[in-house]
């Protein structure tokens, strides 16, 4: 049959696609700091988001680290990558388009997806779900594993936190207003470069954390950035390319719409996304969020 | 205070300053007159650091600026209040007003320039580009105020205002100057400078053509109204 659900399986779906959700709004918020402030199309996002979980997996596996101190290091050390990669590479691109902005980091994740796979192998490797989140929570309409229950309520909370600071502080105030206009505030005395580069730095440190976060729930492997990625830009290109809140709100929304559609129609529950981005580009291309160019 | 020297500037290969000659005493205010195009603008971004090329020699208390990143020129000192006014769009106008970090003590409180500017602090909540053109003058000034800047760099600040307000920013500036602070001040409008500018350089071609002083102003108006194109 076509349509065969009950609606604790359409809800129970739609809790689990919030999961992916979470995913989605962490990384796409990432791609959208870092596209608003540097105009860079960030391809290696998805990259920097598996190497997270491939950097908990080697803290656990050589320093004995487990997932609490692995949700701090991992962010930190793929932050400090993040910034030697702006240092070295991106941060030579600025006055270029924006093609070759995503012409580097998308040879940057083929460069270090092969390099993971000739290092760690092509296949995934078990992390396990740290102790204290084991289990499950009777939520009424399910049983839902309680790892998933922190990820979606951790996440979620990551993502209102990075809002806030952006929208509501005076840092967040620079921020804006470098994306406006980054000469005029250099002017004002306020160091842009630096600020590009700790700004990419906390964009791929997010994408770090996101990492760590999947590392229990997807295999450890090399291609899980890329596998996310490719949905992570259609979620951009339909929130809108550089809004904070759209990224959020959308990631978030398409990870319920996947979820919806995996309990209504399955079979369309890997393209329901890329469908929403035609729609939306067509109906309007600037995105659900986006400002008019 | 603020000397340069054969200032030459590049817009990429256009040569666009041609050896400009200037001297900006300290608590003084200096008018730069000449017509749209003539590099009025462009002095005062090469002043910034803002240009793509620059040569010569741009002296703030001795201290050449010329290499230097415009975040270092501006912890030197220099406020710029440009052209356009530059109210960030995504900014509320406090967050505008708070925006540019406090380099140096001695620089207006946010509570002082409520009182010179109240209409500032009544629309402090609604995004920058919400206010009248007036309005958005006012905050781009009262925003480089509070800095401790000593040396501020208005680039047409009464471009496209009517002449009530035109009139309310010449007050203000006539109240900054008071307060012994250095004015660079660019115009088109020789009238609105006539009676707050010091010395009065005159701009053509990227090239500096005469120098005044207050005195000999008035006397030479017409010449200086010819020469704007009024």
């Amino acid at each position: 049959m076509l349509f065969d659900f009950n609606i604790n399986l359409l809800i129970g779906q739609m809790v689990l696609g919030l999961v992916n959700g979470v995913f989605y709004a962490i990384l796409s918020l990432g791609l959208a700091i870092i596209f608003g402030l540097l105009g860079v199309i960030n391809f290696a996002h998805g990259v920097f988001f598996m190497l997270g979980a491939f950097v908990a997996y080697m803290l656990g596996e050589t320093l004995g680290i487990g997932y609490w101190g692995a949700l701090v290091l991992a962010p930190l050390i793929i932050g400090a990558l993040g910034l030697l990669v702006e240092v070295a590479l991106i941060r030579h691109l600025y006055k270029l388009d924006h093609l070759y902005g995503l012409l580097l980091t998308l040879g940057l994740a083929l460069f270090a997806e092969g390099f993971i796979r000739i290092v760690f192998g092509p296949q995934g490797l078990p992390y396990s779900i740290p102790p204290s989140l084991r289990g499950a929570v009777n939520l009424g309409f399910m049983v839902m594993p309680l790892y998933r229950v922190w990820v979606v309520a951790a996440g979620v909370v990551l993502c209102l936190v990075t809002w806030a600071v952006i929208e509501r502080t005076p840092l967040g105030a620079k921020l804006r207003a470098a994306t406006d206009n980054p000469k005029l505030v250099q002017a004002f005395g306020i160091n842009v470069p630096v600020m590009l580069t700790l700004t990419y730095g906390a964009g791929v440190a997010l994408a770090a954390f996101g990492g760590v976060m999947a590392a229990p729930i997807m295999s450890v492997d090399p291609a899980m950035g890329t596998n996310i990625v490719i949905v992570v830009f259609a979620v951009v290109v339909i929130g809108g390319m550089g809004s904070i809140l759209g990224s959020i709100v959308t990631g978030l929304g398409l990870g319920l719409l996947e979820g919806l559609t995996k309990a209504v129609f399955p079979e369309a529950s890997s393209t329901v996304i890329f469908v929403a981005m035609v729609v939306v580009l067509i109906l309007r291309p600037r995105g659900l969020f986006g400002k008019m160019a | 205070m603020l000397e340069i020297a054969r200032l030459n500037a590049w817009y990429g290969e256009s040569h666009v300053l041609h050896g400009i000659d200037m001297s900006v005493p300290e608590g003084k205010v200096v008018s730069l007159l000449g017509r749209n195009g003539a590099g009025k603008t462009t002095t005062m971004r090469a002043i910034m650091g803002l240009m793509d090329r620059t040569e010569g020699s741009i002296a703030l208390r001795g201290d050449n600026l010329l290499k230097l990143r415009p975040d270092q020129i501006a912890r030197r000192g220099i406020a710029l209040c440009p052209e356009d006014r530059g109210i960030f769009p995504s900014l509320t106008v406090s967050e505008n007003l708070l925006l540019p970090p406090v380099i140096a003590s001695g620089g207006m409180t946010t509570e002082h320039l409520y009182t010179l500017f109240p209409n500032i602090k009544e629309r402090g909540s609604s995004r920058g580009t919400q206010l009248s053109g007036g309005e958005q003058q006012m905050l781009a000034i009262a925003r480089i105020l509070r800095t401790g800047a000593r040396v501020l760099l208005l680039d047409e600040p009464t471009e496209g205002l009517a002449p009530v307000i035109v009139q309310q920013i010449a007050r203000t500036i006539a109240e900054i100057k008071e307060l012994g602070y250095t004015i660079l001040l660019v115009e088109q409008n020789a009238h609105f400078v006539e009676g707050l500018a010091d010395v009065h350089y005159l701009i053509e071609n990227g090239a500096i053509v005469d120098r005044m002083e207050a005195a000999e102003f008035a006397a030479n108006i017409d010449r200086v109204d010819r020469l704007l194109g009024v």
